[in-house]
């Protein structure tokens, strides 16, 4: 059930560069805290996208509120490493240590997976505690989701023992729950983002245990006529309804008769794609559609104009 | 409009032709890769000469009209056939290849492996493989590797490169350098030492306990190994670092940043102009891509679009019976003109930003919003008349 999105826990939010991504794993915070669930959302970059979305200030490690019952954090793993051996080892020794970060550079690059099960682990921890109701993560661009959810099995691979091994089990556990956690990803009804995105249903389920929870399709551009009315579109751009409609507005009537062409024509290409998409997916995945906001792409306004389109779709 | 007039004036095609590298960068989804393509079809088809458009991840159409698909890693030329159904005489010779992240790093260690014996270790490396496979800056690093070693063939008048997908626009830049930094690392040899000799220093104990703690000592064996393995290469390996830092530091590279007029994009192209200047890397062009027609700004039909937006019925009334029934023209006069206002919007939001563009290099080029995918030589060789123009 697409309502029951918001019922889990622990989100991902990923999509292809420049198709939305951000304001969406916004807009679903934002309505999870409208709905008295107690919602963190965590940015992962570090671009601070995120923040412009909630028109406030950068945000570090500590989570700051933003809005009622939701919290903004933005990811940083060597924080993240810290908070974890001060909670885990009780390490005094780590003081000693001094500066952990060209050391921990130098760790997280030579060991791959590190830094995701860092992000990872952080993320799974905060829901296994119950500290939050709901997680929302804009997580990385379809390029690089799949490494960082497959993390925990990856580090099984590649180190047997350890405190480390220890952590994954349960974090896989979680990972793997699908009435906990779930992925979210956004598509823009053009050829690439939906390429990418059935090329990452594939990989999520071949190479990680996270469940699918729905497809937001971003940026859906609006039916201009009805049934009937593009023919009586066309006939209008013949000369004669050019010139009637000339004659009836009393100005230049080819730019605005070109941008409702555009207009058409761009519907009709998307349209393909998002039948292409439609036709790909098991038919039981919830599909969003949020319309293409003319008016503002970024900022508050923005986040809970897409906030509500979801909340309609989500059937609240 | 094809470019700012204010400057002295310089064309895609003066740039393209004093050349020999021409790297796009931008972020994601705002068509690098396209335009890489339209760029290196433009060069073969009015320059001539030997051109390669060497790209990451294409969309499959597009891959598959340059033959892409086909041939991968391995260069290869686009088939004249390709260009006679688009209907295109090229002057020269358009050659294409994809990069391969884990084929280029094979090839890399192939290379500088001192013995087949290590060679094969290194390439059976869990780690390794690991390592090539999903570390992301080995994309950014390969990505600059195998442009260097295509230009120092000396087989292409131009190689036309677009860059991975990073989370940062820069970090390929800063790769090479990160690349000879991360195996000259004094904390490597620290952490390999205690597997070189029985010897530990009592200063670094505490550490080894705990890197052991965390990730357990068959871990820390593994990654000694790999590195011993790779230290063997280690003196090519920062050479070349440093041969890929100079050919793109060379003034016969350029870079050409990429945007749509949306913000987020726009803020990131700004970044990256500031930052190309602040190494001393030529900017050669932005492209604007995805451009919405400057119609939409025009005051009189504005003035058009509002009346029908507002006095719907009255302009239907206006109109020939023979175009419909009067309640469909109403309904199809008021869409219209609100469909003109709505990416009028748009269109001013656009223009705004490209206003605020304030580093701006000598050669701006806009290409419109096409209203159809790019996916075959006719629509690279169309997107590109836009950009020569």
């Amino acid at each position: 059930m697409a309502g029951g999105l918001l019922d889990r826990r622990l989100v991902f939010v990923t999509g292809k560069g420049g198709v939305g991504k951000t304001t969406v794993a916004a807009a679903l915070a934002t309505l999870g805290a409208q709905h008295g669930k107690r919602t963190l959302v965590c940015d992962i970059d570090a671009k601070g996208d995120l923040a412009r979305f909630f028109e406030t200030d950068p945000v570090g490690f500590d989570p700051r509120v933003v809005q009622p019952n939701l919290e903004l954090m933005s990811m940083d793993t060597e924080a993240s490493l810290k908070e974890y051996l001060s909670l885990q080892l009780k390490l005094p020794l780590l003081a000693r240590l001094g500066p952990l970060a060209r050391t921990f550079d130098w760790v997280a690059t030579a060991a791959p997976g590190v830094k995701e099960i860092l992000t990872v682990g952080k993320l799974a921890w905060e829901v296994r505690e119950g500290h939050y109701d709901l997680v929302v993560v804009d997580a990385p661009a379809t390029g690089h989701i799949v490494g960082q959810l497959s993390a925990p099995q990856g580090i099984n691979e590649l180190v047997h023992v350890g405190l480390v091994r220890e952590q994954t089990g349960w974090m896989i556990d979680l990972l793997g729950d699908a009435a906990t956690t779930g992925v979210v990803i956004v598509a823009a009804p053009e050829e690439m983002p939906v390429t990418e995105t059935l090329e990452l249903i594939e990989r999520l389920r071949s190479e990680t245990v996270v469940d699918l929870a729905a497809i937001v399709v971003n940026r859906v551009l609006p039916e201009l006529f009805g049934r009937g009315e593009e023919e009586l579109f066309e006939r209008l751009c013949e000369p004669e309804g050019v010139a009637a409609l000339t004659e009836a507005t009393g100005g230049p009537v080819e730019p605005v008769l070109d941008a409702a062409r555009l207009a058409v024509t761009l519907r009709r290409t998307r349209a393909g794609h998002l039948g292409r998409l439609r036709d790909n997916v098991d038919a039981h995945l919830p599909l969003l559609y949020v319309p293409y906001l003319f008016t503002r792409t970024h900022g508050l306004r923005a986040t809970h104009q897409v906030a509500e389109a979801l909340g309609a779709e989500l059937g609240f | 409009m094809a470019r700012s007039s204010q400057k002295r004036p310089g064309t895609i095609e003066q740039l393209l032709a004093a050349k020999e590298i021409v790297v796009t960068c931008g972020s994601g989804g705002v068509g690098k890769t396209t335009t890489a393509a339209a760029l290196g079809t433009m060069a073969a088809v009015h320059l001539g000469g030997k051109v390669l458009v060497l790209t990451v991840d294409p969309a499959r159409r597009l891959a598959n009209a340059m033959g892409m698909e086909e041939f991968g890693n391995v260069e290869h030329r686009v088939d004249a056939a390709a260009f006679g159904a688009a209907g295109i005489e090229p002057r020269g010779e358009l050659w294409a290849a994809m990069l391969d992240t884990k084929a280029s790093w094979d090839d890399l260690v192939r290379r500088h492996a001192p013995d087949d014996a290590t060679r094969d270790a290194i390439l059976e490396n869990p780690l390794y493989q690991n390592v090539t496979g999903k570390f992301v800056q080995s994309h950014d690093y390969i990505a600059m590797e195998r442009l260097y070693e295509i230009h120092h063939t000396g087989a292409y008048d131009l190689i036309v490169v677009d860059t991975p997908p990073t989370r940062n626009a820069l970090d390929f830049l800063e790769a090479p350098d990160r690349m000879a930094e991360f195996f000259s690392s004094r904390f490597l040899r620290l952490l390999i030492a205690p597997y070189r000799s029985r010897l530990v220093n009592m200063a670094s104990r505490p550490f080894y306990q705990i890197a052991d703690r965390i990730l357990g000592s068959k871990f820390l064996e593994d990654i000694a190994e790999f590195f011993i393995l790779f230290q063997s290469m280690y003196d090519g390996f920062v050479e070349r670092a440093r041969a890929v830092t100079r050919v793109l530091e060379d003034r016969r590279t350029t870079f050409v940043v990429v945007s749509t007029l949306e913000a987020a994009p726009v803020r990131e192209a700004e970044f990256f102009m500031e930052a190309l200047s602040g190494k001393k890397l030529h900017l050669g062009a932005l492209v604007l891509n995805k451009v919405l027609p400057d119609y939409l700004l025009d005051e009189q039909a504005t003035a058009v679009a509002r009346t029908m937006a507002g006095e719907p019925s009255r302009v239907a009334a206006g109109l020939p019976d023979a175009l419909g029934d009067e309640k469909s023209r109403e309904r199809v006069v008021a869409e219209v003109g609100e469909s003109f206002l709505n990416f009028q919007v748009v269109a001013k939001r656009e223009a705004e930003q490209r206003a605020e563009l304030a580093v701006a290099p000598d050669v701006v080029a806009s290409v419109p919003y096409f209203d159809t995918d790019i996916f075959d030589l006719a629509g690279l060789a169309r997107l590109g008349e836009q950009l020569w123009s």
